[in-house]
């Protein structure tokens, strides 16, 4: 037990305005923490965070001698740094402060007055028996590594890797894909100023690729992660492509040169539109310019036995290399930026839109594919029959705003929808349907481009579509491969009629979704999820790009469906995060980590393998366990699995936890 | 041998200082250990006099009652409290010893007799007294604590609901850990209460570091333990030179301290736990339990549990010793 002297409290339990007040009887625990032992002022005050909260504090300190301070307040995730420094302005040291959450877990989850108020008695007297085992402990400083990671090379994952790269840091950006750009690469306008897609990203694709500072890993995908804030090591697998980085030139002659004279296998890259060779580029403007094997259906690397005639046509350049290796390769950064974007929602799921069923409905993905002039049918929509649409029908919310499938609002859908019925309108004449729950225009010139394209004869519906239906055929009538139309139906609820509209096409303007992968990528990056499973931000109005992992930042899509612009603004923010860590140098890291006492260690070992850091590491010459206390976070592992009890942890220590317990338990 | 009759000749007292020993619940071996002492037993009897061993010496109560209190140097107390009878013997050996030392695992922790706090009272009686297969019992007669025949009065003492360590019954100056203890503990200890040593009341008089320590197959145990299975050392070969944990033997050697010369490792069966957990330990179970279960090689709920399948008995696996002095103490309900 390390009471030094006497032990004076000094308890503080906050209104925070009515937050608190209106539920817990605060004046009621003010006089009852006062008759506890050691306690020598107890207050109770409006905003204990507002500066003459905090300078309450400070005077009672120096004025009573107070050597322990208990703060009731809201969550110390919010406020334990302002009441620490408070503590350390008046000459103590902070980590004699304890914090008591008494607003997220009380007032704001209990309704029970009386209970809520009996629950906080019992919490404060758990702080006040617990503050008096506190020790005063020391911030350290460890050095930061200036390299960053950006991990997705969509339009976030690059514009944050630009604003890095620019500010002098070193970039290595990695991306699963053979080439960057992400979908917004696939896009063939963007709402609501119709700017070409490709037109202002591609530009940003070549920045990326000519920068001094940056490090293009395509192809390539993190397995793994170790470390932690400033000191990350990552195990990035790069895949083979077959073709070699450096020499390749990108003329491209090898994919006309490939056995192969016609594609035959779904285009990635056109939503499987099209097809494409063996050795083949996403897009002409893909960055890296340089084809990809695709292992699978190569014959050379399949069977050994080819032509070989790419390799031939590349001739000296020797840029075909079918040695190539899947590798892992570890580097170490000071941050890193997750910018892995989202998917889009498999609209297979909801059978009574026919999507996989009737060939004529297609997701807005595809339809951005069919008006693009770089895409499968060189910007003309057509049919899979080869008929030109008259009619389309453009369904909003496909798998958003539905309990049935998810229940957030996908954010882009409607703008995008409203942008492909002015394209297809513009392109094709034909009558467009846009069946629609609500109309949601929020942002910059959005409003005003729905009332453009509104005006442009587009016909809007207010109405969710139940049905799409083929239309019967007259009995005996030759189809001959005319797919017929389908009939849509919803109520129209402005006008409370049930609609069933005959259309050419039907465009499922699908949702978006995390990543498939999401939840293997965030058990890597030791983060959390929302509960749709996008990355959770760490606050989301006041630290929406910064994770509850120090050093990872979130940009783009991965949080949450986003449209361009916010995403490109994200990176942004999640860039400046990124350098304003890694810009000071060094961090510091909170005291609160575990130790081991050497004479007491006996070297079993049974610690090194838990720690998610990697911090423990095997002494071979004395036999014992070590922990780097630079690496370690104070996540406890250790200390809880080490068997004969010589792992402790600063502000957790056995004394403090018991006596909390205790304190806890005891009937007051 | 001169430098342990000093104490004696310091008192200027012309007797030697008095040791008791006595047993409670337990099964004997502790006091089989002061006789494992073989040669050194001289040792002892030349440094003390032994006025109440009711194993080995013809002694009674009364003449214990009859020492003034505080007068016997040290009681040397084995066994669990489970009877009134033991209760009022801890008690009165308190009362008359300077120093008292919980002598073995039982006192200590509770040892193996603890494992009955897994059942309620009622439920051992009915098993011992009616439903074992060799018992015939068809009055279904119990014992009583009284019984009155014709004219004279009986008695037993009363079976209580709870299986005790010494230390929940009587206050506890020393511990000697062990099941049983080695004759080396014993005699180390003895002669430095002799010298006139006292380290802080409540120490435990062994080593305070885990077995690990002093294992002999340390080097051999990885850093990277993972565990695929669990293996009952009955039913699969040992490796006589392996870190018994990298085999997959349940060990509970991290969790248990040392000084006992890793005897049962040098037998070539893992250690069970008898030496208690460190002073910085509440619950040994608890801790090993933390340790093994944070090292098992599995994700998933039923794959954590098929390695679980190695370890049908985990009270009497992480607790065979402990389980009178641990948090979990006692089944509360009919299990």
């Amino acid at each position: 037990m390390k009471e030094n002297g006497e032990i004076r409290i000094g308890f503080y339990i906050c209104h925070c305005g009515v937050n608190i007040a209106s539920v817990i009887d605060v004046e009621r625990i003010a006089a009852y923490a006062a008759t506890l032992p050691g306690v020598v002022v107890s207050r109770h005050y409006k905003y204990m965070c507002s500066d003459p909260g905090q300078e309450l504090l400070g005077s009672d300190i120096r004025e009573h001698k107070l050597n322990r301070i208990v703060v009731a307040a809201c969550s110390p995730l919010l406020h334990e740094h302002t009441f620490r420094k408070a503590t350390e302005n008046a000459g103590l040291n902070p980590y004699f402060m304890h914090m008591v959450n008494i607003r997220e877990h009380g007032s704001w989850v209990h309704e029970d007055k009386e209970l809520a108020t009996g629950k906080a008695q019992d919490m404060i007297r758990a702080a006040i028996r617990r503050v008096r085992f506190h020790e005063p402990l020391e911030k350290k400083r460890v050095p930061v590594l200036q390299d960053v990671l950006v991990i997705g090379g969509g339009i976030a994952g690059i514009h944050a890797s630009l604003t890095l790269a620019n500010a002098g840091k070193h970039v290595i950006l990695v991306e699963r894909e053979p080439t960057i750009g992400g979908h917004m690469a696939q896009f063939d306008k963007t709402f609501p100023t119709l700017d070409c897609a490709a037109c202002i990203l591609t530009p940003k694709m070549t920045s990326v690729k000519d920068h001094p500072n940056i490090t293009l890993w395509s192809y390539s995908e993190v397995v793994k992660i170790d470390g932690s804030v400033g000191n990350y090591t990552v195990t990035v697998k790069r895949k083979p492509r077959y073709v070699n980085e450096e020499l390749c030139v990108g003329c491209m002659e090898c994919i006309e040169a490939c056995i192969y004279k016609e594609g035959k296998w779904p285009d990635e890259f056109n939503v499987g539109l099209s097809k494409r060779k063996p050795i083949y580029i996403p897009f002409p403007q893909a960055v890296p310019p340089v084809p990809v094997i695709d292992p699978e259906h190569c014959v050379h690397v399949k069977t050994g036995k080819c032509r070989d005639t790419c390799v031939a046509i590349c001739g000296d350049r020797n840029a075909i290399d079918f040695t190539q290796k899947e590798t892992l390769t570890d580097i170490k950064v000071g941050a890193i930026v997750v910018a892995t974007g989202f998917d889009i929602f498999d609209a297979t799921q909801i059978p009574y839109y026919g999507y996989g069923k009737y060939r004529n409905v297609y997701t807005a993905l595809e339809a951005e594919r069919l008006i693009n002039a770089s895409g499968p049918t060189g910007g003309e929509l057509l049919l899979p029959d080869g008929h030109k649409p008259e009619s389309i029908a453009i369904v909003h919310c496909v798998g958003s705003r539905d309990v049935h499938y998810n229940r957030w609002c996908s954010r882009v859908c409607c703008m995008y929808s409203l942008k492909l019925a002015h394209l297809i309108k513009e392109r094709t004449g034909a009558e467009i349907y846009n069946f629609y729950i609500d109309m949601r225009a929020p942002g910059k010139s959005m409003e005003e481009f729905y009332n453009r394209v509104s005006e442009e004869g587009v016909h809007l519906i207010r109405g969710r579509v139940a049905d799409i239906t083929p239309q019967a055929l007259p009995e005996g009538s030759d189809q001959g491969g005319y797919l017929g139309k389908l009939v849509v139906q919803a109520e129209d609820t402005l006008i409370g009629r049930v609609r069933k509209i005959p259309v050419d096409m039907v465009i499922l303007a699908v949702g978006l979704v995390p990543q498939k992968d999401a939840e293997e990528v965030r058990r890597m990056l030791n983060i959390s999820c929302s509960t749709g499973g996008f990355f959770l931000e760490r606050h989301p109005k006041l630290a929406p790009v910064n994770t509850f992992t120090d050093g990872i930042f979130l940009a783009g899509a991965c949080q949450g469906p986003k449209d361009i612009p916010d995403s490109v603004a994200q990176a942004g923010a999640a860039a400046a995060e990124a350098l304003a860590l890694i810009d000071a140098g060094s961090v510091e890291i909170e005291p609160n980590t575990a130790y081991i006492i050497e004479e007491d260690c006996s070297g079993c070992k049974s610690c090194i393998p838990l720690c998610p850091y990697t911090a423990i590491s095997f002494d071979e010459a004395k036999k014992k366990a070590v922990i780097n206390e630079a690496l370690c976070k104070g996540c406890g592992t250790c200390v809880a699995a080490c068997p004969s009890g010589s792992i402790r942890q600063h502000l957790f220590e056995d004394e403090e936890i018991f006596s909390e317990i205790d304190g806890l338990l005891t009937y007051a | 041998m001169p430098e342990k009759q000093k104490p004696a000749e310091k008192r200027k007292a012309p007797e030697k200082p008095k040791v008791a020993l006595y047993w409670c619940s337990s099964c004997g071996g502790c006091e089989e250990s002061v006789v494992d002492l073989a040669e050194n037993i001289l040792t002892v009897i030349d440094a003390v006099d032994i006025v109440f061993w009711p194993v080995a010496m013809d002694f009674k109560k009364a003449d214990v009652e009859a020492m003034p209190d505080g007068s016997i140097f040290a009681s040397l107390i084995n066994g669990a409290i489970r009877t009134s009878e033991q209760e009022e013997m801890a008690r009165l050996l308190r009362k008359k010893s300077a120093v008292v030392i919980a002598y073995g695992a039982c006192a200590h922790l509770g040892g193996i007799p603890a494992l009955a706090n897994q059942f309620e009272r009622e439920r051992i009686l009915r098993y011992i007294y009616e439903e074992a297969p060799t018992v015939i019992n068809t009055g279904g007669i119990r014992p009583m604590t009284t019984y009155k025949d014709n004219g004279h009065t009986a008695t037993l003492p009363v079976f209580r609901h709870v299986v005790r360590t010494l230390d929940q019954v009587v206050d506890v100056d020393y511990y000697i850990p062990g099941c049983a203890p080695t004759p080396k503990l014993l005699l180390d200890a003895l002669l430095a209460l002799l010298r006139g040593e006292r380290p802080p009341k409540g120490t435990v008089l062994a080593p305070d570091t885990a077995l690990c320590e002093e294992c002999p197959r340390k080097d051999s145990k990885p850093t990277d333990l993972h565990f695929t299975e669990f293996r009952r050392p009955h039913a699969a070969p040992i490796d006589p030179e392996l870190c018994l944990l990298a085999q997959g033997f349940v060990c509970m050697g991290p969790a248990t301290r040392g000084g006992c010369e890793a005897r049962c490792i040098h037998g070539n069966m893992p250690c069970t736990g008898c030496f208690g957990p460190t002073s910085r330990v509440r619950d040994q179970g608890a801790k090993i339990l933390s340790s093994l279960a944070s090292n098992l090689d599995a994700q998933e709920d039923k794959d954590i549990l098929k390695i679980l399948e190695g370890i049908p008995d985990p009270v009497g696996t992480f607790y065979r010793y402990g389980l009178a002095g641990s948090l979990l103490r006692r089944a509360l309900k009919p299990l």
